[in-house]
Parts: C-alpha cells; sequence; structure tokens
C-alpha cells in the first residue's frame, strides 16, 4: 500500500507566519521515511500534525485510510518519541514504558509481560526500577522508544532521535533503531536536522525548506540527483557554476560559464533551451585532482593553483584556486599511507570530472 | 573572585544588624522581668506563663490559625488553577484581563483592597442578604484572593520552566488531558503548589490591614489582637509572643533550608 | 496545548478557566467597580451611610463633591505629598543599602549564599506587624538606642526618636528592605562576572567598570526592586500608626481613619481612587517588567 499515510494539501499557519506550505504526500507502510531540513522549515510542525498536537489551517491527514485531521492525540494509532524524550521524571523505568498501556485499560498481568519484552527489546532489562535521573542519555532515549512501541502504533514518529546523544553513541544507536524498524515493520517517520542521519537512516526524505518540499526521494536519488540548488547545498557540499547553454544534443548539453571562460558539458535529459541561464553542480568527491593534465579528453579538464588543503585521517581536502579566481573544493581519498604529502600549497594542478558526473541545475 | 571590597562586606554586616538587632532585642526583653518592657529587670519566664492563660490571645491565634489553614487552601486550588491556565492554555478570549487580575492583587496597597471588599461585601449583604455576618468567612475569601494571585505566579513559573513535551508525551499514549494534569502536571508541580500554600498561609496569618477592614464584631484574628495591645505602647506579653512566633518561624524554615540543601547535594 | 480535543474534554478546559476567573471577577474587580460607585455618592447618616446612585425617579445621582473637597482641602494635598515623599525617601535608603549587599550575596561563595540569602528571606515569614513594633522597643524614650546613647555619654536626656517622620522612615525602609534585595539579587546573579572582568581588562577602574558594565545591567532589578518597595509604602498604615506621631500623616492612615473614624465612605473611596490614580503608573511598570522577567526565566 503506496499510500498509508496520506498529507493533502496540508498548510499551517501560526498568525500570519505560515510554518507548513500546502504540501502533499503520501508514505507506504513500513517505510522509514524521513523529514529533512533546516530550523524553522516547517519540519517539527508537520511531524506535530502528524500527532495531533497542532490542527492543520487546511488540508487533511489520513492514516491508514482513516481522516485523522481532527482526532485527538489520545485517540490516534500513532506514537511518538520526543526530542526531548520526555521521560516522566516521577516514574521509574517499568512505568513509563507502561504508561500508554495502563491509559488503555490493559490488565496488569499482560502490562508486565508486554514492558518486560519491550525492555529486552531495547536492551534495558536491568534498569526496570530505575528512576530516570540515574539514567544516561543513551538509556533514556531507549526507554523513550519502549514507551512508544508499547502501544503497538501504526505509525512511529521520531522528532531528533539522536540530536542529544554524542557522535559514537549516535552511530551506534542509528543502525539500533533499523534494526528494530526492520524487525516490528512499524512505518517510522523521522523528523531530522542532520543530513547524514537521514542519508543512513532512511528508505525516503523529502527535503523540507520554508514550509515546502523541495524534493522527495531516496537518499540516492536526493544526493546524486538534487533538483535544485537548495537540495544540493543542503545535502553535502557541492561547487556550482552559472552558465547559459548553448548546445543541447541528446543527453548532452553544453554550457558556457563565463565565470572560468570555458564551455563545460554535463550530461542529462532536462528540457532545456539554448540561450537558458542555468548552473552545473559536481560534488567535490567527483573531482579529480592530479599534477598533469588527464589524457581522458572527453573529462572537462581545468587549470588551477592548490589554495589550501587539509588532512582529514581518510580523505583530503583541496581547496582549487581557478585562473578566474574561482575556488573550488576537491575531496580525495587517501588510499596511499604516506608521510609526504601528495600535493603542497601553490603546486599547479589539473582538476577533472566526468560529465556524468555533473548535474545541472535549474534554479 | 571572593575578593569582596571591605565596603561590600561593611554594608552586609550593617545590612544584616539593621534587619536582626530589633528581633534579637525583642527576644531578650521578651526574659525580662520588669513590667515596664524595656528598663531590664532580672531574668523571669512569667510573661510566657502569663500569655498560656490569656484566653484572648488563644483563641484570636485559633481564629488566625483556622482561616489561614482553610484560606490557604482555596488559594492553592484556585491559584493551580490559574496558574495551568496562563501557562498552558494558550490564547483564548479575555486572557489578558484574567492575567491583569491576577498580578494585581500583588501590587495592590493593602488599604485599597482591604476597604474595596468591604465595599463589596456591604454591597452583596444588601443585594442577597449575605453575608450576613462578617467574620471567619469574609476575612477568609478575602485571603484566599490575593494568596491565590501569589500561588499562580508560583506555580505558573514552574510549568513555564517545566517540558510542555511532558504532558503532550502522556497525551500521545492515550492519555486525556484531564487525566494528564493528574498523572503528570500535578505531581510534577507539587512542590511548588507546598510553597504556594506555605505562602499564602503565612500571608493570612501576617495580615492585619485587610483582615481589620474585612472582619466583623467577635472575629479578632491575632494581627487584630496583637495591634490592639501595642497602639498602646511596648507590652512584655507581647515581646513573648513575638519570641515564639520568631523561634518557631526560624527553626522551621532553617529545617526546611536543611532539608533542601540535602536533596539538592549533587550525587 | 492547542491539539485538538473531544466536547467532553473540553468542559474540563472551561471549568479550568471558569473558576478561577469568576472567583476573581467577583472578589477582585467588583471591588473596584463599587469602590467608584461610592465615591460619587454623599455620605449620610444611614446604614450604609452614602445615598443610593440612583434616585426616587431612577436616575443617576452622581456628586463629584467628595473629589472636590480632596483637591481643594490643602491637608489632603500635602498628605499626597508627604506619602510620595516618605515613600521615595525610604526606597533610596533601600537602594542604598540594598544594592551593596544584594551585590555582596551575589558574589559570596556558593555555600555562605544560600545561607546569607535565607537570612534576607526569613523576616518575611516573621509577622510583619511583630518586626514593626520591634522597633517599638527601641526607639522608645526609655528604649534600647536612648539608653544606649546616654549611657555613652553622648546625650544626657532621651532625645525623640518615637513618633517622629524619622521612625516612620526607618521602619519603612526596615519593613521592606527585602523586596529591594530579592529583585537586585536576582539580576545580579544572574549577571556574567567576566563582563566585569573584560571590562576591567580594557582599562576599566574598578569604579568605572561599576558605573559602565553592572549598574546598566542591573538595572532592570533596580527598577523592580524601587516599585517593590515604592508601592505598598505609599500606601502604608500600620507603620505611620505604631511609630509616627500625630501629624504624620500618610495616605493610608487617613483613608483608614476617614472610613473608620469619621466613617464618611464615599470621601474614602475618592481617597482610594486617587491614591490608586498616583500608583497606576509604577503599577502598570512592575506589572510590565515582571512579565518579561518571567519570560526571561522560561
Amino acid at each position: 500500500m503506496k499510500d498509508f499515510i496520506r498529507i493533502q494539501g496540508v498548510s499551517k499557519l501560526f498568525g500570519d507566519f505560515v510554518a507548513v506550505d500546502n504540501v502533499d504526500l503520501e508514505i507506504a507502510r513500513g517505510e522509514l521515511f524521513s523529514i529533512l531540513g533546516g530550523s524553522g522549515c516547517g519540519k517539527t510542525t508537520l511531524l506535530r500534525m502528524l500527532a495531533g498536537f497542532e490542527v492543520p489551517s487546511s488540508g487533511s491527514i489520513q492514516i491508514d485510510g482513516v481522516d485523522v485531521t481532527h482526532q485527538a492525540p489520545y485517540d490516534r494509532p500513532v506514537n511518538m518519541m520526543f526530542q526531548s524524550y520526555a521521560i516522566f521524571p516521577h516514574m521509574n523505568v517499568a512505568s513509563n514504558i507502561g504508561y500508554g498501556l495502563r491509559r488503555e485499560g490493559v490488565a496488569k498481568g499482560e502490562i508486565a509481560r508486554r514492558v518486560d519484552e519491550m525492555l529486552e527489546l531495547v536492551q534495558l532489562g536491568d534498569f526496570k526500577n530505575r528512576k530516570p535521573d540515574a539514567l544516561s542519555g543513551g538509556q533514556r532515549q531507549r526507554v523513550a522508544l519502549a514507551r512508544a512501541l508499547i502501544k503497538r502504533p501504526k505509525v512511529l514518529l521520531l522528532d531528533e532521535p539522536l540530536a542529544a546523544l554524542d557522535k559514537k553513541l549516535r552511530e551506534r544507536t542509528q543502525f539500533e533503531l533499523m534494526n528494530i524498524q526492520d524487525e516490528l515493520g512499524i512505518t517510522f517517520v523521522v523528523v531530522t536536522h542532520d543530513q547524514e542521519e537521514a542519508m543512513t537512516l532512511s528508505s525516503r526524505i523529502v527535503v523540507m525548506n520554508q514550509g515546502r518540499f523541495e524534493q522527495v526521494g531516496t537518499p540516492k536519488e536526493i544526493y546524486e540527483f538534487p533538483v535544485n540548488r537548495f537540495v544540493a547545498d543542503f545535502i553535502g557540499t557541492i561547487n556550482t557554476f552559472e552558465g547559459v547553454v548553448t548546445v543541447v544534443e541528446e543527453e548532452r548539453i553544453e554550457v558556457y560559464c563565463e565565470q572560468i571562460g570555458d564551455t563545460l558539458t554535463a550530461l542529462g535529459r532536462q528540457l532545456v533551451e539554448v540561450g537558458q541561464a542555468v548552473q552545473i553542480a559536481v560534488r567535490p568527491e567527483k573531482i579529480f585532482v592530479s599534477k598533469e593534465r588527464p589524457e581522458n579528453d572527453k573529462d572537462v579538464c581545468i587549470e588551477g593553483v592548490v589554495d589550501d588543503l587539509g588532512y582529514l585521517g581518510n580523505r583530503s581536502l583541496y581547496r582549487v584556486r581557478l585562473k578566474s579566481g574561482r575556488v573550488i573544493q576537491v575531496s580525495s581519498q587517501n588510499r596511499r599511507r604516506s608521510v609526504t604529502r601528495f600535493l603542497e600549497w601553490e603546486d599547479d594542478v589539473w582538476i577533472s570530472w566526468r560529465p556524468r558526473s555533473a548535474v545541472l541545475l535549474l534554479d | 573572585m571572593n575578593r569582596q571590597s571591605r565596603f561590600v562586606i561593611s554594608v552586609l554586616s550593617f545590612g544584616y544588624a539593621f534587619l536582626y538587632v530589633p528581633l534579637i532585642l525583642v527576644i531578650v526583653y521578651s526574659f525580662n522581668d520588669s513590667r515596664i518592657a524595656t528598663i531590664w529587670g532580672g531574668f523571669s519566664t512569667r510573661w510566657y506563663g502569663e500569655l498560656l492563660r490569656n484566653d484572648q490571645i488563644l483563641d484570636a491565634a485559633l481564629l488566625s490559625l483556622t482561616i489561614a489553614a482553610t484560606s490557604a487552601t482555596g488559594a492553592t486550588i484556585l491559584g493551580t488553577m490559574a496558574g495551568l491556565v496562563l501557562a498552558r492554555f494558550g490564547r483564548f478570549k479575555g486572557r489578558t484581563l484574567f492575567a491583569g487580575m491576577i498580578s494585581s492583587p500583588m501590587v495592590m496597597p493593602e488599604v485599597i483592597t482591604g476597604l474595596s471588599l468591604l465595599l463589596l461585601f456591604v454591597t452583596l449583604q444588601q443585594l442577597t442578604g449575605w453575608p450576613a455576618q462578617r467574620g471567619f468567612s469574609t476575612i477568609t475569601i478575602a485571603h484566599t484572593t490575593f494568596s491565590m494571585a501569589y500561588v499562580a505566579v508560583i506555580v505558573q513559573s514552574r510549568l513555564v520552566a517545566m517540558d510542555e513535551s511532558l504532558e503532550e508525551a502522556a497525551m500521545d499514549l492515550g492519555g486525556r488531558p484531564l487525566r494528564v494534569v493528574f498523572d503528570i502536571t500535578l505531581p510534577l508541580i507539587a512542590p511548588a503548589m507546598v510553597a504556594g500554600w506555605l505562602l499564602s498561609f503565612t500571608l493570612s496569618l501576617d495580615d492585619l490591614v485587610i483582615a481589620s477592614f474585612v472582619s466583623g464584631p467577635g472575629s479578632t484574628t491575632l494581627p487584630m489582637y496583637i495591634f490592639s495591645k501595642v497602639k498602646l505602647g511596648v507590652s512584655p506579653d507581647i515581646n513573648a509572643l513575638a519570641t515564639i512566633i520568631i523561634v518557631t518561624v526560624s527553626i522551621g524554615v532553617a529545617i526546611a533550608w536543611l532539608v533542601g540543601r540535602h536533596v539538592n547535594k549533587p550525587r | 496545548m492547542s491539539a485538538v480535543s473531544s466536547k467532553r474534554d473540553q468542559v474540563w478546559r472551561n471549568i479550568a478557566v471558569a473558576t478561577p476567573y469568576l472567583w476573581l471577577l467577583v472578589f477582585f474587580l467588583a471591588p473596584f467597580a463599587i469602590i467608584l460607585k461610592i465615591s460619587l455618592a454623599d455620605p449620610v447618616i444611614a446604614q450604609p451611610p452614602f445615598t443610593p446612585t440612583f434616585d426616587d425617579q431612577g436616575r443617576i445621582a452622581a456628586s463629584v463633591d467628595s473629589f472636590r473637597f480632596l483637591l481643594t482641602d490643602k491637608l489632603y494635598a500635602i498628605t499626597y505629598v508627604r506619602s510620595v515623599v516618605m515613600a521615595a525617601a525610604a526606597t533610596i535608603l533601600c537602594l542604598a543599602l540594598g544594592f551593596p549587599m544584594a551585590y555582596g550575596i551575589a558574589r559570596s561563595s556558593a555555600s555562605v549564599r544560600s545561607l546569607l540569602l535565607l537570612l534576607i528571606v526569613l523576616p518575611f515569614w516573621i509577622s510583619f506587624l511583630l518586626r514593626v513594633y520591634a522597633w517599638m522597643g527601641l526607639m522608645n524614650n526609655y528604649g534600647v538606642i536612648n539608653n544606649f546613647l546616654m549611657w555613652l555619654g553622648v546625650i544626657d536626656s532621651p532625645i525623640q526618636i518615637m513618633y517622629t517622620d524619622f521612625a516612620v522612615f526607618v521602619g519603612l525602609a526596615y519593613s521592606y528592605l527585602p523586596f529591594m534585595i530579592l529583585p537586585l539579587y536576582a539580576t545580579l546573579e544572574r549577571m556574567d562576572i567576566s563582563l566585569v572582568e573584560a571590562a576591567q581588562d580594557l582599562g576599566a577602574s574598578r569604579t568605572r567598570a561599576f558605573w559602565d558594565v553592572t549598574w546598566p545591567l542591573a538595572k532592570p532589578g533596580v527598577i523592580a526592586g524601587c516599585l517593590l518597595v515604592f508601592i505598598p509604602a505609599m500606601g502604608e498604615y500600620v507603620i505611620p500608626y505604631l511609630l509616627g506621631g500625630p501629624e504624620s500623616l500618610l495616605i493610608g492612615r487617613v483613608l483608614f481613619d476617614e472610613f473608620f473614624v469619621n466613617r464618611d465612605w464615599p470621601l474614602a473611596s475618592a481617597v482610594a481612587i486617587v491614591l490608586l490614580i498616583l500608583l497606576v503608573v509604577p503599577i502598570v511598570l512592575l506589572q510590565r517588567y515582571q512579565a518579561r522577567d518571567q519570560e526571561n526565566t522560561a
């Protein structure tokens, strides 16, 4: 079922401020879907509308075929894991996890059994009777997860689930989350500002900006084929060249870029016309850097000087200044082990990329 | 950083002396045998004995304590509701007026509050026959009204500091709003409610002016009784009474402070 | 909570709003309307002692006589001015004493600080009346101060301290000093000490750094503290009654006497309304400050 969650024409206004601006979205059952965007882009508002804490100003939300637009949070088959985790400080771990079932009026023995089941799932069996203030950040996160999952919701909403954890723990928890999602088959909707987190976790991502959807797609589609400048910039780093289309052939487009005084080639099927202003965008890791001019004349080749370089362990970053003064970012893998540098400041170099690595952006 | 200038230290010492020397002297003179309270006539505890035999004082104290407990309880209930409304209910029609009415009693001079309430009770009596007599009930209502403002402010600031997603989480897990108030909100603001109750209790015990306006014949609160005596000058049994109050309050506050410090100590 | 909720839940919500709301409307707002109404009546010897608002023909019978009397009678004008001057003087003394104290407390080490603060709050819990009373034993003709001064040989017969304006002034400052210190402490404690250090690092002397950094940052606390002292001091009744002489009339006492001794309810109401008008600006200022403070701590 492709439209397990169906958001239709939903807008949310706070006074004059448009937080969410007429968005449509369908999420399939069992998906791990991420809403990605900067602060104030409307992602949290959208999530809160799914949870029932905000009522859309217009539009409707359906979950599993039922219109929930005007349903109260406590009547929805949806549970949420809060950014602050919102663990009840006056209840121990087991009471926190069992709270939802108690409100449902489930029998005591059944609650105890299911709480134990959940504790096992999140590996917190020994912490059953602990008070929340005696838990670490990672443990609190798992209590929050167990508490939200115990009612077996149709949809689990996660608001910045990993933001409060440190880097190492975050990476491990990401995979735990994915495993649990896989095991239970519950549809997850995650809100995050962290593009790496969205990329690793999700089956699909929507990139949000100023209340609107910029692009919906798989992580790969979004990274490799961004539809516009915003998405390209937001996900990772990208070099862009503004120019004018000079030649349009089948799947091959030539763009004259005044900034660097050269013609660049890109592959693409976009509907462009000769004379149209466009941008060519290339990711740093798609660019090669070398001391000699590469032989393959199909590649785009430009001369430059190493302006700055940074050693990051697994890879090195170069900032290459072109003749026109433009500075291009290049990232290259450090495959060989060596104490001497392959390139030094002020070295004359060539940068090159394959036309198929470049993306044509219309705005 | 702990280098305090000599000026600051001397002002601090003077300030604390200013605050406490008069109280200490009252305590010292309460053990004075002399009837002329300011002339030392030897150590004695006779004024304490006289205090205990003074039925008027005991009646007044009992009335004051009853009013204080009743009005503090009423103020805590009403004030908690008001604090909850202000902190959690968002915008609603008439909110500005409501917020204004909550914060005004605290800054209103007592004579105005007292006069206005008395005139209200007189008018109500003319119109409805109630209150037939002014006394316990009218004083309690008056004290509840100004104390609830303090409770509301204490509860509101506690709620504002509290993560609202706790209540949202409970709702998300199936708790209806009223249920969530009892499951989550009230247990978490209980310390603020206790603090509010204690403050209301003290404010009520302390009040002379408003009670003087709204009380009737036969209902004399402790401050009213004390006032009627000290109008005529220093009196040794009031010294003894003051000593009992000062010592009791100090011990209570000291215990609360020690307990609070122990609780707040990082583990 | 702007969440959707059902009718049943809406009922509880309405009860929570309506209960305190109605209480305040009846017992706080309505009384002010009644004061206004009675201030526009004429005094009569009756029960209650004022003319009804509507005459026999049902016309409104408002009279501004009480207000006219207030404005023309010199005694009242003088009393209002005296109250303002007295309250202002007490406020200034509280500030002069309270600021260094609050500063000292805020800058003391954590362990001492909570004790010092406790000693500021403690008087709040001890009867206000008894604290004023304590000064009677000090300032009496045969009180501690006079005895001490005579023992020192500074004076040879008791000087009159009680029942003077000076006694009222000291009593006001003593009673309201904690109201000044607490908001000052709150702002000074929140202030980052490194700001002062930065100013000194950039070449400011200690005094310069105080006036350039500490004072401007402490201003909200200064304003709140001054208003918290000034407003109740204006309407004070107990202190002028117990410590002041028959001439040291303050407006709170005049209101009380007008009501209870002269039984002139319309005039007492008019006195209250004029007092309220005098205090409207400081009260609104204070409320605005408190609302902002509430937001800041959030």
